[in-house]
């Protein structure tokens, strides 16, 4: 396990010049591109002296440099600076209000798109001709699918047509949810809140399949050229003459053999989910990061609309860290 | 030379080849849709011609919006906005990005290592939250939002073309250029770049269908071409507020476009994989 650790440290030391460039990558975008926040928060009509006392508020009459200074120290010690508006808040604090429904969110339609992605993928690797073919066009279209016309849909059918299902938020106003992680499924059961528990996945059904449908197309792709890969080997071909039922091969031994390569994707899907969440929740009015940024550029919150950015940069880098350790983890190949 | 590809795509796999046409066939027919669209439009897009959230029928196939206004007309002015964003910015994302990526790849050294790492910590953010943090800062209008959607794809162009020339620059016959005495610019642009530009079809097309889910997406959130010009993204936001009403032409419509022209580039993209990636072969 030695070379484990080896390979861990590494990475995290690799990781830090990574994370420093997306950040600065993000400074420029939002310091160094033309559009001057200042202007675009006071409007056209404000005053000379006026537009000169919030810059000096945002620390925006500094050089470059000292601003560039400002900006990394202040993410080094977790300051992300306060919102411009309603009290003022701390950035960090709001946007970790939000990041758990945008997590449960992503958890969730991560479950349904590598469910679907495994059960068409699976079934297109055995199946050949017309179930191939259509397992084929699914992907493709999957792929094409415009969230919000996916999820104004289904609010039609589910919410408008049958009624069965909400279509906007995250719980029922009625009933209340005593926070612990934020995910509200999670807590409704650490509570042992049974009703906080249904409302919780009745509002999370539509967004979550929304999202994973749009998702699984890859997965479906995916999950099919690994499986035929495997399947083509030896070691099948002598579990078949063993007489092991087929299932059992299939999920069994040739399923473990095809998910290094979804792993790997996994992670690089991570980016495309995070993106689609913003659009997801802007068309179910589910309060995470996605309609928080949106909502604080309306505003011409600058700070918190940066702070934002920054963390979702953050997000990005720690999350394919992550997903190499455990790639390591499974694949002692990696470690060498 | 359309034919000749064509040809062999049949040959090769029937099915890639109808995906292809099928591919094809979408992307000429809404091409054409936003060619003739002041010939063919029934109404003015911008003004109200009749009254407000009337459903489908003979006078108005498509029903009217919010305002009044013919969802169809919009549609047909709608597919030139979307064209002409989508394609100039993965437009400018190919020329961009291949540049670069080609006198960085051959050149090497320290610029080419920076550019390198920005491109890889660009090309791992989220494209849709890059697009709207450039927008954001940009402010409206078709130019930003040109420049907000080719930021998100510089870098796969850039990526790519610099690992194929990475890949040929070592090879025996741009050795046997160099020893000739050719200058930097035959070796780029006579021997590198042809090798490398093979690909490059496959990419755009992929790109393509990408980006005009970019491009709807940034308007859906308000910050995409300005309003009131038509744009499918927009229009399928400016119906949410009535869809749960019952008024679903207003949305289902335009939205419709969106993903009929991403999967028309999605297929062609497929099938020019098929045919034109050596690995495919």
């Amino acid at each position: 396990m030695a070379s484990l650790k080896v390979y861990v440290i590494s990475r995290l030391i690799l990781s830090i010049p990574m994370i420093f460039i997306l950040l600065t990558v993000v400074f420029v975008i939002l310091r160094i591109l033309p559009g001057d926040p200042v202007l675009a928060i006071v409007g056209m009509k404000a005053s000379e002296e006026q537009i000169e006392k919030l810059r000096e508020q945002l620390g925006l009459n500094k050089p470059l440099w000292a601003q560039y200074i400002d900006y990394v120290a202040g993410i080094l010690r977790l300051d992300f600076g306060r919102s411009m508006i309603w009290g003022r808040r701390p950035v960090l604090r709001e946007i970790m209000d939000r990041f758990p429904a945008t997590l449960e969110l992503s958890i969730s339609a991560f479950i349904v798109s590598v469910l679907i992605g495994l059960a068409t993928g699976i079934a297109s690797s055995v199946k050949s001709g017309k179930v191939d073919v259509t397992l084929r066009v699914f992907s493709i279209v999957a792929y094409s699918l415009f969230i919000p016309l996916l999820g104004m849909l289904l609010q039609l059918i589910f919410g408008v047509y049958l009624r069965w299902l909400p279509v906007a938020g995250r719980k029922s106003p009625l009933v209340d949810i005593q926070t612990i992680t934020g995910l509200y499924v999670l807590d409704s059961i650490l509570t042992l809140n049974f009703r906080g528990l249904v409302t919780s996945i009745r509002y999370l059904i539509l967004p979550s399949i929304t999202l994973g449908i749009v998702l699984s197309g890859v997965y479906t792709r995916l999950v099919r050229s690994s499986m035929l890969d495997v399947l083509s080997r030896d070691f099948i071909r002598a579990l078949k003459a063993r007489g092991i039922p087929e299932a059992k091969i299939l999920l069994e031994h040739a399923l473990k053999n095809a998910f290094i390569p979804i792993l790997t994707m996994m992670g690089l899907q991570f980016a495309i989910l995070l993106a689609g969440a913003v659009l997801t929740e802007t068309t179910f009015s589910w309060p995470g990061m996605g309609t928080f940024l949106m909502e604080r550029i309306e505003y011409r919150d600058y700070t918190t609309v940066q702070g934002t950015i920054v963390f979702y940069a953050i997000l990005v880098s720690f999350v394919s860290l992550a997903v190499d350790i455990v790639y390591a983890l499974i694949d002692p190949r990696i470690r060498y | 030379m359309l034919a000749a590809i064509l040809v062999k795509i049949y040959k090769k796999r029937k099915i890639d080849f109808l995906l292809t046409i099928t591919g094809l066939a979408i992307v000429l027919f809404i091409l054409f849709m936003a060619l003739l669209a002041p010939y063919i439009a029934p109404y003015d897009p911008y003004i109200s011609v009749d009254k407000a959230l009337l459903p489908p029928s003979p006078k108005h196939i498509m029903g009217t919006d919010n305002l009044g206004r013919d969802v169809y007309s919009r549609i047909l002015y709608g597919s030139r906005t979307v064209m002409i964003v989508v394609l100039t910015s993965t437009l400018v994302s190919l020329v961009v990005g291949s540049t670069l990526g080609l006198v960085s790849g051959y050149f090497g050294g320290k610029i080419d290592r920076v550019l390198s790492i920005v491109m890889d910590s660009l090309y791992s953010f989220p494209g849709l939250i890059l697009a709207i943090a450039v927008a954001a800062m940009l402010g409206p209008g078709i130019v930003n939002t040109i420049v907000s959607i080719s930021v998100v794809y510089i870098p796969t162009y850039f990526r790519m073309v610099r690992g194929q020339t990475l890949s040929v620059k070592n090879s025996l016959y741009v050795e046997a250029a160099i020893a000739m005495g050719a200058s930097h610019k035959t070796i780029l642009f006579d021997y590198i770049f042809p090798n490398v530009s093979v690909i490059i079809p496959v990419v755009f097309s992929m790109n393509v269908a990408d980006a005009v889910l970019t491009e709807a997406g940034l308007s859906f959130l308000g910050l995409g071409v300005p309003a009131p010009i038509p744009d499918w993204g927009f229009d399928l936001k400016n119906g949410q507020r009535n869809l749960l009403a019952g008024y679903w032409w207003v949305s289902t419509f335009p939205g419709l476009m969106i993903v009929l022209l991403a999967l028309g580039f999605s297929l062609l993209g497929e099938g020019l994989n098929e045919l034109l990636n050596p690995e495919r072969r």
